[in-house]
């Protein structure tokens, strides 16, 4: 959609592609940003909830006397309270705000008090009394699978099945028969979670004249929006959310949870303003982490190294509610098929309910755990082929314009110079296969959709709208319903604005996050931002360089097109001595034109998907690509690893902020290694967690962490605003295979679950007598 | 967040006042010096104090003293961060000054103490968890049950023993100053701690633990401290190891200590190496020395990964008295 108002030759920019730091980041360091928990209003009530002790658990009666006498407290709700079932997922709404029947896992909200402070709303909490009745729990998903297992919810009409998807691409059979080489593996990825730095917290405010407004550190102030107008029965234009500043959520805070609507329903009845933030341990409850997955991957190959066939089978433990996980299962398949071209395909993905807390999406949602199987099998496979692993990912990569197997467009692709870019700076040829026993390379590839393609409730408007309002003081507001956390989305938007309109940053003011203020934008997920809001702020933006552009060209009586909007000045082209600040020409367009604004808005392309059933699911108007290398050194004698350096190239088309692509890519890498490596999200067979705490759940420190080296490999899509892509979530996922072939390559083991704990290393080790 | 206890609060700035107050209602009453394992485990509901006695305006707690042979007294309050970088413990007692250097993070070493450190509680999966947890788990030996979940028929809590410092103070023949309104009394830190988790020390409910006295460090004194754990800050040990070996001109190992800590609800004294004294210091007598406590060290399961950790229990102690390094006068 490029209109670029550059008369002639290439287009420069004045802003995007600059390093700029993130315009949040200042007030996030020095402590000044104020989050949700850092709001209060007089008056207001804290809330607490009870949760389940049980796995699993018929509610027989809940019993508040005791908690309603003590003084302070003003109110109990329980799941009778709110008897309405949500879910992200339409299709798939399985859960209440409050159990009504049931709890189904160990810390299953079922009840919600209201006092004047924390610490009585957590004594009032424990004096609720609840009888249970405590059924059998499923831990393990192959158990949720057998005949008379447990039941989780009763009205599915699939046993524990949330959904499963058989899927062939061409003739597998055939194309595997005919392969020279086949690998394949049984492959185990661990629960993980997300770790934000900021617990979930909400506040909610129910004003006389009918309107609740909430605040909470959501990343889809949308949904949300949708969701508390449904359970809590309130016109869709009687509800406001607004979205203060997140402190990370990297997809933890992508749904609706219980508080939300305990702190509006609680509002509601007391008429008193209230707030809930979770605790960290609350937080590993309400969880919606990586699925832990059982998968089987099976690829070929000819001598040359030409792929033939892939066969994937993938058993997806979902925990207690389906969450976002229809996406989920078709993601564990969908999302392998690029960037290497594949002669057939078959996928089979079951998603099973099991007693613990609901699994969803984390940064990579569905295919960082297919990736990681996918690209080991592949090191497995040139090493049959005996060809370097690189070379085999080179001989097969897409080319741009054509469609995966799965039917998918690829409209830019940069995966080859990937490659190219962490070989050389690696310095791979003289390390895969040649390093000393106990260090060693490994490299994986990758890649990630730049937004979903549809949205997740069925609707023809667009995926995201933005409004700039211009006006005499020189000042440009952008407003946008989407959601900043951290990732620099509302840096984005005003650098694009920037650089359309020629002012400087400082005199930008981005309002994001507020349904009341701001367009709708469905939200931070699925790494859309930049590709949705970025097109629909762009497309704002022109409108009104175009209208201001006229008003000054009027005035200098030339061109339209020859008035250039940069430096804080409207500048004729061909004679830059006549020129006037912005301010002024604001001021002169204002009084041309009247207000000054423009609504710009983004749908994605409807032609890129496969024609066939879930073929829009995984579709997206454009795909990041990345190549790691890691190199890893393994302690023979006590099988830790240590990884030592990550390299990794990424496509994010043109990077609109190379400062903060880097950091995505480095948080990215982190966050990969961080899962190889330590981190795992364990329920116990007895339906507790193994450690719902920071100091039990280890995230790596600074010092664990490896080197990293960032690498940008710019193309341009024809569909991202001014040629960007994704880069938030692609690059996490070839972190993880390219240490576990690392780990292979140092010392000669295959260690094909996750985390790659030293134990499993050890044991390894022992197993094939090196150590 | 999870809420404290309520409780009374007391901040004495004498040792007298201190002791007074911690007289008046002992066994409702627990010490805070930096309070980075008190307070967690207060919020997480394992003790329900009335009060709480401050320890940081006691200066008389945070004094180091020298005595004239070049040994040195410490006070209970003074911090990790000091011990860690205090250029005569650096020189005279490097295993205890790296043993303290490895605690937790900087912010926290700043605020933990030496006391606090030696009174530190023994550690367990399931019971270094929120109330909520533990009552779902319905409890366990240490609190709230009768069960222990890790020695399942067992009638001791075995929770782990996770300080740092004790073990290069046992090493060093220090000893501690217990101080009540009964009076004072001197014993030497190995025997300090008791075998069960519930209560793994032998200080009374009136006692307050106020200083660290060590021996000047006998010459031809080497001593070491390496600890096993997950990640290179934050984390408990998963194992930990002090050794010290008193070496003669001649190279000749005239005494041998070897502690090793985060098994039991005991740091383990290895035992029956007397053998090897008189032994020339090399790689071999290392190897026998870690053999040696392979077989007498046996972590459980509190801590997880229990047959990781007694498979690298040599390795680690191999790797501590390769570190070993001879004490100095600054």
């Amino acid at each position: 959609m490029d209109d670029s108002p550059a008369p002639d030759g290439p287009r420069t920019f004045s802003r995007i592609g600059q390093r700029s730091p993130n315009i949040r980041s200042f007030d996030a360091v020095t402590g000044r940003t104020r989050y949700t928990d850092d709001l209060s209003f007089p008056g207001m009530l804290h809330a607490k909830l009870l949760r389940s002790p049980h796995a699993h658990a018929r509610i027989v009666s809940i019993d508040a006397t005791d908690a309603l006498a003590m003084p302070g407290v003003h109110a109990v709700i329980t799941g009778k309270d709110m008897p309405v079932r949500y879910g992200v997922i339409p299709w798939t709404q399985d859960e209440y705000p409050l159990a009504l029947d049931k709890a189904l896992f160990v810390g299953d909200p079922v009840a919600c008090v209201a006092a004047v402070d924390e610490a009585i709303a957590t004594r009032a909490a424990a004096a609720i009394r609840v009888v249970y009745e405590v059924l059998p729990h499923i831990t393990e998903p192959e158990a949720a699978l057998e005949p008379g297992a447990p039941k989780l919810h009763e009205s599915n009409k699939h046993g524990n099945i949330t959904k499963s998807v058989q899927l062939t691409f061409g003739d597998l059979d055939a194309q595997m028969a005919a392969s020279d080489a086949v690998a394949e593996g049984h492959y185990f990825f661990e629960g993980m979670t997300h770790g934000a730095l900021e617990p979930h917290c909400a506040i909610g405010l129910w004003e006389p004249h009918g309107v609740l407004t909430v605040w909470s550190a959501t990343q889809v102030a949308h949904y949300l929006h949708r969701e508390l107008s449904r359970v809590l029965d309130l016109p869709y234009d009687r509800v406001r959310v607004i979205q203060p500043p997140v402190g990370g959520a990297f997809g933890a805070k992508s749904e609706p949870f219980a508080l939300e609507f305990c702190v509006g329903k609680l509002a509601m009845l007391t008429g008193r303003p209230v707030k809930l933030l979770y605790t960290r341990e609350e937080v590993f409850y309400a969880h919606r982490g990586r699925h832990p997955m059982k998968m089987h991957f099976r690829v070929g190959a000819k001598a040359d190294g030409t792929l033939t066939g892939c066969d994937a089978k993938t058993l997806i433990d979902g925990g207690a509610y389906a969450s976002f996980g229809l996406v989920t299962t078709y993601y564990s398949g969908q999302l392998v098929t690029a960037p290497l071209r594949l002669g057939a395909y078959r996928l089979d993905s079951t998603r099973v309910y099991t007693n613990k807390p609901a699994c969803g999406p984390k940064r990579g949602h569905g295919s960082v755990q297919p990736r990681f199987a996918f690209e080991v099998t592949l090191d497995k496979l040139a090493e049959k082929l005996g060809l370097d692993p690189i070379e085999l990912r080179r001989r097969n990569v897409l080319d741009v314009g054509e469609r995966t197997i799965n039917e998918f467009l690829i409209k830019s692709i940069g995966f080859r110079e990937c490659l190219d870019r962490v070989e050389a700076a690696s310095g791979w040829k003289q390390k895969h296969g040649k390093l000393p026993l106990g260090r060693g390379v490994g490299v994986a590839g990758s890649f990630y959709i730049s937004g979903t393609n549809y949205p997740i409730y069925p609707n023809e408007m667009p995926q995201s709208a933005v409004q700039i309002k211009v006006d005499r003081s020189g000042r440009v507001t952008v407003f946008s319903g989407l959601s900043e956390m951290g990732q620099g989305a509302d840096t984005m938007l005003a650098m694009i604005t920037s650089e359309e309109l020629g002012v400087d940053l400082a005199a930008i003011r981005v309002l994001s996050g507020d349904t009341d203020l701001s367009p709708v934008d469905l939200g931070g997920y699925s790494s859309r931002t930049t590709m949705m809001a970025g097109n629909a702020c762009l497309h704002a933006a022109r409108q009104l360089s175009t209208s201001i552009r006229a008003v000054v060209a009027e005035k200098w009586a030339c061109a339209p097109k020859h008035v250039a909007l940069a430096g804080g000045y409207a500048t004729e082209r061909q004679d830059t001595s006549r020129r006037m600040s912005l301010g002024e020409a604001f001021r002169l367009a204002e009084a041309k034109l009247g207000a000054l604004g423009a609504m710009g808005s983004y749908n994605t392309p409807k032609d890129v998907h496969g024609d066939y059933r879930g073929g829009t699911i995984g579709a997206s108007p454009a795909y990041s690509f990345t190549a790691h290398i890691a190199e890893v050194t393994v302690d023979l004698e006590t099988g830790v690893p240590r990884v030592e350096t990550i390299w990794a190239a990424h496509d994010a088309g043109k990077p609109l902020n190379p400062m903060i692509v880097e950091g995505q890519m480095e948080g990215s890498a982190y966050m990969g290694f961080a899962e190889a490596i330590l981190e795992e999200h364990v329920i116990r067979p007895d339906g507790l967690h193994r450690g719902p705490s920071l100091l039990d759940y280890r995230m790596p420190t600074s010092l664990d962490t490896p080197d990293l080296y960032s690498m940008l490999v710019e193309t341009a899509d024809p569909e991202g605003p001014f040629g960007a892509k994704e880069a938030g979530e692609g690059p996490l996922h070839s972190s993880i295979p390219a240490i576990a072939n690392a780990i292979y390559d140092a010392v000669g083991v295959r260690i094909d679950a996750l985390p790659f704990s030293p134990d499993k290393i050890l044991r390894a080790l022992r197993a094939k007598g090196a150590a | 967040m999870l809420p404290l206890p309520d409780f009374e609060w007391l901040a004495p700035t004498t040792l007298a006042d201190l002791v007074r107050a911690l007289g008046e209602h002992p066994t409702d009453t627990l010490l805070l010096a930096g309070g980075t394992d008190l307070l967690p485990n207060l919020k997480h509901g394992l003790h329900a104090p009335k009060r709480v006695i401050g320890l940081r305006r006691v200066r008389e707690l945070s004094l180091i003293e020298e005595s004239a042979d070049g040994g040195l007294t410490l006070g209970s309050g003074v911090t990790l961060d000091t011990l860690a970088n205090d250029a005569r413990i650096l020189a005279r007692y490097p295993a205890l000054a790296r043993a303290a250097s490895l605690v937790a993070s900087p912010q926290l070493r700043r605020m933990g103490t030496l006391g606090g450190n030696l009174c530190l509680d023994t550690r367990c999966a399931y019971i270094n968890q929120t109330a909520f947890w533990r009552g779902a788990l319905g409890g366990c030996l240490k609190r709230d049950g009768d069960v222990c979940h890790v020695v399942p028929q067992g009638k001791r809590c075995v929770a782990a023993f996770s300080a740092d410092t004790p073990a290069p103070l046992i090493t060093y023949d220090a000893t501690v100053e217990l101080v009540s309104v009964r009076g004072a009394r001197t014993l030497p830190v190995a025997k300090l701690f008791g075998g069960d988790g519930v209560k793994n020390h032998v200080r009374e409910a009136d006692e307050v633990l106020t200083r660290v006295t060590l021996p000047a460090p006998a010459r031809g004194l080497r001593s070491a401290y390496e600890k096993l754990r997950a990640r290179q800050a934050i984390d408990f040990p998963l194992l930990s190891i002090a050794a010290a070996l008193t070496v003669g001109d001649d190279e000749v190992v005239t005494d041998i200590r070897l502690v090793v800590g985060a098994l039991g609800a005991l740091p383990r004294v290895v035992r029956k190496l007397e053998a090897h004294v008189g032994k020339p210091v090399s790689p071999e007598l290392f190897d026998e020395l870690a053999r040696a406590a392979h077989t007498q060290c046996h972590p459980l399961s509190s801590l997880g990964a229990e047959a990781w950790r007694q498979d690298v229990v040599a390795p680690m102690v191999k790797r501590t008295l390769a570190a070993l390094r001879a004490s100095t006068r600054e």
